[in-house]
């Protein structure tokens, strides 16, 4: 038996990054808290839903489903993310579900970090480094996508309605994204 | 100085906020609204710079942005001074430090003063003629002189201070320009209730309008047409209003780059950004961007004092300045005299000297002289008097056969000069759109559009308010696609003009200098002489001469150049062309360009989950690719061949520990993901049962290495696959070409994982005790865990994959966790394996163990230019294999020939001589050069395990000269090496088994 003092815990990239208290703008960014992320590959023929995780919404789009969430990033390619409890479950739940078609599930869940920024400027804070159009016809609720957000690529989540983005972005990115983010809202300013 | 030419009132500065700044060390006083080139005229300053190449005295010409004269250096505080800043587009701020340019001693007295007098010798080409000979006085006197001649300004020596932003956005109508024409037309864009943006590179927006003293729009003043106007736009959700926003750049599809000067007119910027790029993706672009007036070429036409007409007006107006208490003005055209009556009304003696025939005036002659304007009609300027300040006109009578009747000088202070306008179609141009010329016009007008865009109004060759009016807001309506169309009742415009190169004199055109373009110095007579010499392109015309190719791109002087050009060839103006604008249409800042891109933001800096532990410890760091990898862990008192000397032994007597998560990694996973595996990499695949690894050897299709790494099966279906630090993104690219272009059938999927799992390394005879206290559920004893074999199970109660692999050739074990357990896992390994010694070591003592061993590192025994063969490795070729990628090509010709380069190992005769990377191999130092190079030291260390320095190599024909002698290139020559095998410890491969 293990002993308890042994016992791994997790460490955060960004645990030790500077944060300001607040930032200019009006507009906030965070390190949301982890969960169990993984990127789903299934070829044409997808059922509609895979063990909660919804599969046949428009491409870069996303659907909640209770705690469970589905983007699709391309024809063949989801990122479905959950409680980070249910990792194992959600793993054997959608193994199960797809048994039969060719697929592949690969935890990702520690190679991606999830930050978020909202607030009323949070999408003109985004383009500071993102060059898509992120209004709200563009870029309604319920979108998802790859994109760059200056020099590093991320998956841009906007669930709903409110002006609140998911940025998910490799772990060895997040630094220098969050460090990106929290400087576009620096640059937000105008002359008083 | 107070102000003494400032107007008693009038003008669009806030008389009850005085400004001060410094020029050359002078206290100077404005108003807030003024530039600086206003608040230095109200104080009587014209003379503030001296010419680039001449020397000679400049003043303020201009109003705007095509200012070729008054640059100045201006400070806005520590890390806050550039040079070269035109005079007119400077907002007044209290606190300003500014000074004048290109002088020494001073601006009054400069010693470089005598190049004018040397003017004759200064001609065009004045460099390729001169520096030419005798060759060897360039390295030590031509090139140290044109260095020291070159540039303009002093460049800044510490960082900047400011912060730069970047915005990216999209809208449906871009318009560029807040004049009237578009003005006009955003308001159409923006009824439409699609997104508008409006840019303008003034402070104020209104352009033109902002200077209008008797024009009314619909029967209001035009100033109160543009506050009203704006007041709509402001008010309206979907319109961005940016003024002080210079669209700089045209490019493709219809991506239009800008800077927004935030910060520069308030002394405390608060944290705000000193500018911001725009990034502007818009659906259609309505380019309402105004003309340029064109300066009259007569001899001493440079001197301080001597403005455009247009600009002189705008300083009475629009900043209640006074240029001159007696101003003549010279024109060929009929917009000079609405500019001498508003001089006039604002109380200075004017005069106008017209260089067209009374019967070619139009009603612009009548209104002046009944405003009690003398107007000299059919004169033409012979030249100025005064030296740091016009004192005098001298103009003469030209009669209609070109005829010069006799010289009279006009005393005046000031001189305001028109030879007509200009279209700006420099965005248009920039868009790639094809310029045509109109003859009646004397322009070049926007012809054929590349991309959606409308130029419309003055940059199209209107002049005329109304016109302005009505195409404007046409225009930004269709934009929108909208077909609204709205009528402007608009005062008329005084337009109008005759084209003239350069004036009529009865001086010897040789001897005369009439300046062109006043930024780079250049006169009439370099361009002639540019002809005489056979220039007939104006784009070979303009890199001899220069004309055109200073900071201003020669907005004042282009028309003119082209027109002298194609008279001295005696061709119609658009045979000799128009030269192509670029980007930037006026001088951008490099922050702005850069925006957040510095110090940490510069570069993404990928860290491990384990680097802040190695920081703690006092690592160094070597960059690889994005990567920040320990590189060595100095004790107190170590340097670092010392440090890596006692890691190496480390590992070998003890136990090591190493930080290993930079590998690339890549999961496999499919049905089919054998059989790709199979085609991808030269290894036979099929067999692997799940739970062992391979080492994978990956081929370019030109059969040359590009990468390898260990490969584990997890299960059936699914592989961890390893790649090197640097070619993870390559091969994860590499391997998705091959899947959706050649190989769509195979069910099997990529992704990345490098950044899912932490890799630790713990390599040494201690390995498997230190981590035994940590692990559960698998069996790590040799029999039940044997190398090159993985097990999942847990460590530190975080899952793993557990590699048991080696790149130390020591029993070894690489330990994969969920990275962010990498830290703790580390930890507790760490604190297992004190009692062993275990010594954390970095990536060059992984270098050094890995050759003790002679094992390869791609990029390094390889350069692309390598087969497994010739570095040993043609034995991990399935045979079998029906095809794979690179199979085909190492069968080829010149893969298969003797005399390719061997991996060998090199001892050099003297054992504490490391040789250097990159070192030369031939077989005899006295043959004659050039001699033969057999080859090149790949790697090279000195080894603590083996108790010399050693070195791997790729030799022609290494393996059929082991044992023999060779000659290696040092610093200091030649040293004779033996060819040895590369494997230099434990050959026999013992202890990775132990």
């Amino acid at each position: 038996m293990l002993d308890d003092s042994l016992y791994a815990r997790r460490v955060s990239p960004l645990d030790g990054a500077a944060k300001p208290a607040s930032l200019p703008g009006g507009v906030t960014v965070r390190q949301l808290k982890p969960e169990a992320r993984f990127s789903l590959r299934v070829k044409a023929g997808a059922p509609a839903d895979a063990a909660g995780f919804a599969l046949d919404q428009k491409i870069n789009s996303i659907v909640v489903r209770g705690g469970r969430w589905s983007a699709r990033l391309g024809p063949d390619e989801w990122l479905i993310g959950g409680p980070e409890a249910d990792a194992q479950l959600i793993a054997e739940e959608v193994e199960a579900t797809l048994r039969d078609r060719p697929h592949s599930l690969v935890s990702v869940s520690h190679r991606n970090v999830s930050l978020e920024i909202s607030g009323a400027n949070a999408a003109i804070a985004l383009n500071a480094g993102c060059p898509l159009d992120l209004s709200d016809a563009a870029f309604p609720a319920g979108s998802a996508t790859r994109t760059l957000l200056g020099k590093c690529e991320i998956v841009l989540i906007r669930a709903g309605a409110e002006p609140s983005y998911r940025v998910e972005v490799w772990r060895s990115f997040s630094t220098y994204a969050h460090g990106f983010l929290v400087e576009a809202a620096f640059g937000l300013q105008n002359a008083a | 100085m107070a102000q003494h030419f400032r107007l008693p009132s009038g003008g669009r500065i806030d008389r009850s906020k005085p400004v001060s700044f410094t020029f050359n060390g002078s206290k100077i006083e404005g108003y807030q609204g003024d530039t600086l080139a206003s608040a230095l005229l109200a104080n009587g300053v014209h003379f503030v710079g001296r010419s680039f190449k001449y020397h000679r005295p400049r003043g303020i010409m201009s109003h705007g942005s095509d200012e070729p004269s008054a640059l100045l250096s201006v400070s806005r505080g520590p890390g806050r001074t550039d040079p070269n800043n035109r005079a007119s587009v400077v907002e007044l701020r209290e606190g300003l430090v500014t000074k004048s340019q290109n002088h020494w001693p001073s601006l009054n007295f400069d010693v470089g003063a005598v190049n004018d007098l040397f003017s004759p010798v200064f001609v065009a080409g004045f460099y390729y003629k001169t520096f030419m000979w005798p060759r060897s006085f360039w390295d030590k006197v031509y090139e140290p002189f044109i260095r020291a001649a070159a540039g303009l300004g002093v460049a800044p020596d510490v960082p900047d201070a400011d912060r730069y932003a970047n915005r990216h956005a999209h809208c449906d109508v871009l318009v560029v320009g807040m004049g009237p024409t578009g003005l006009a037309a955003a308001l159409a864009a923006s009824e439409t209730g699609k997104r508008v943006i409006v840019a303008d590179e003034q402070a104020e927006p209104g352009g033109s309008l902002l200077h209008a003293s008797e024009e009314t729009i619909d029967g209001k003043p035009a100033a109160e047409w543009v506050k009203e106007t704006l007041a709509v736009l402001d008010a309206r959700e979907n319109v961005i209003l940016l003024p002080r926003t210079t669209v700089f750049g045209y490019y493709n599809h219809n991506h239009v780059a800008m800077t927004e000067r935030v910060t520069d007119h308030v002394v405390d910027p608060k944290g705000a950004p000193r500018e911001r790029l725009w990034q502007v993706r818009a659906g259609h672009v309505v380019i309402a961007a105004g003309s340029l007036e064109r300066p009259l070429v007569f001899a001493d036409n440079d001197r301080p004092g001597v403005l455009l007409a247009e600009s002189v007006r705008v300083f009475v107006n629009r900043y209640g300045v006074l240029p001159g208490r007696k101003i003549v003005f010279a024109t060929s055209g009929a917009s000079a005299y609405q500019a001498a009556v508003d001089a006039k009304r604002a109380g200075a003696h004017v005069t106008i000297s017209d260089l067209r025939l009374e019967a070619d005036c139009g009603p612009e002659l009548a209104k002046a002289r009944a405003a009690g304007v003398e107007v000299l009609t059919a004169h033409t300027v012979i030249g100025t008097v005064g030296a740091k300040r016009v004192k005098g006109l001298i103009v003469a009578p030209v009669t209609g056969a070109g005829a010069i009747g006799p010289r009279r000088t006009l005393d005046c202070d000031c001189v305001g000069i028109s030879g007509g306008w200009t279209p700006t179609v420099h965005l248009f141009s920039q868009s790639r759109g094809k310029l045509a010329y109109d003859e009646a016009l004397d322009a070049f007008l926007p012809g054929t559009s590349a991309q959606a865009e409308t130029t419309v109004g003055a940059s199209h060759g209107d002049y005329d308010l109304a016109r302005c009016l009505t195409a404007g807001y046409a225009a930004g309506a269709k934009a929108a696609g909208s077909a609204a169309t709205a009528r402007f009742e608009a005062t008329p415009t005084l337009k109008g003009f005759q084209p003239v190169r350069v004036m009529p004199t009865d001086a010897n055109p040789a001897k005369v200098r009439a300046f062109i373009d006043f930024q780079n110095d250049v006169t009439a007579k370099d361009i002639k002489l540019a002809v005489r010499e056979g220039f007939q392109s104006i784009e070979h015309v303009k890199r001899y001469t220069t004309t055109g190719m200073a900071t201003d791109q020669g907005k004042m002087s282009n028309m003119n150049a082209l027109g002298i050009v194609a008279g001295q060839l005696d061709r119609p103006l658009p045979s000799v062309g128009t030269t192509t604008f670029r980007p930037p249409y006026t001088p951008t800042t490099f922050g702005a360009l850069v925006g957040p891109a510095r110090d940490a933001l510069f570069d993404p800096i990928r860290t491990t989950p384990i680097h802040d532990w190695a920081v703690e410890h006092g690592a160094k760091f070597e960059p690889v690719s994005l990567w920040r990898r320990a590189w060595y862990f100095p004790k107190a008192g170590e340097d670092m061949h010392a440090a890596v000397a006692r890691e190496c032994k480390a590992v070998r007597d003890g136990v090591g520990v190493f930080d290993a998560s930079t590998l690339g990694k890549i999961e496999v996973v499919g049905p089919d993901a054998a059989e790709f595996m199979n085609r991808m990499y030269v290894n036979p695949w099929l067999k692997l049962e799940p739970g062992k690894c391979r080492y994978g050897l990956m081929l370019k299709e030109d059969g040359y290495i590009m990468d390898d790494g260990v490969v584990a099966r997890v299960a059936q279906d699914r592989f961890h696959v390893t790649t090197t630090t640097g070619g993870a993104a390559r091969v994860l690219n590499h391997m998705e070409d091959y899947l959706q272009t050649e190989w769509p059938d195979l069910n099997v999927f990529l992704t990345s994982i490098t950044e899912e799992w932490a890799v630790i390394a713990v390599q040494g005879p201690k390995a498997r005790e230190t981590i035994a206290p940590l692990v559960s559920d698998i069996d790590l004893s040799p029999e039940a865990f044997p190398h090159m074999a993985m097990r999942e199970g847990r460590i530190c109660g975080a899952p793993t994959r557990l590699f048991r692999v080696s790149f130390t050739g020591e029993l070894g074990f690489e330990i994969n966790v969920p990275a962010d357990y990498g830290r703790a896992v580390w930890e507790a390994i760490y604190e297992s394996g004190r009692k062993f010694g275990i010594t954390p070591y970095g990536t060059e003592t992984m270098h050094v163990l890995r050759a003790e061993k002679g094992y390869i590192i791609v990029g390094q025994e390889t350069d692309g230019t390598v087969t497994p063969d010739d570095v040993g490795l043609a034995g991990m070729i399935a045979k079998a294999k029906a095809d794979f990628v690179g199979k085909r090509s190492l069968a080829r010709q010149d893969l298969v020939a003797s005399g390719r380069k061997q991996l060998v190992g090199l001892f050099a005769d003297d054992p504490s001589l490391v040789l250097e990377e990159g070192a030369q191999v031939v077989a005899d130092p006295n043959q004659p050069i050039p001699m033969k190079m057999l080859g090149h030291v790949t790697s090279s260390y000195d080894s603590p395990n083996v108790g010399r320095s050693i070195a791997l190599a790729v030799v022609a024909d290494g393996r059929a000269l082991m044992g023999t002698s060779l000659f290696v290139t040092t610093p200091g020559g030649f040293t004779r090496v033996s060819v040895v095998d590369p494997v230099f410890f434990d050959a026999k491969g013992e202890r990775i088994n132990a």
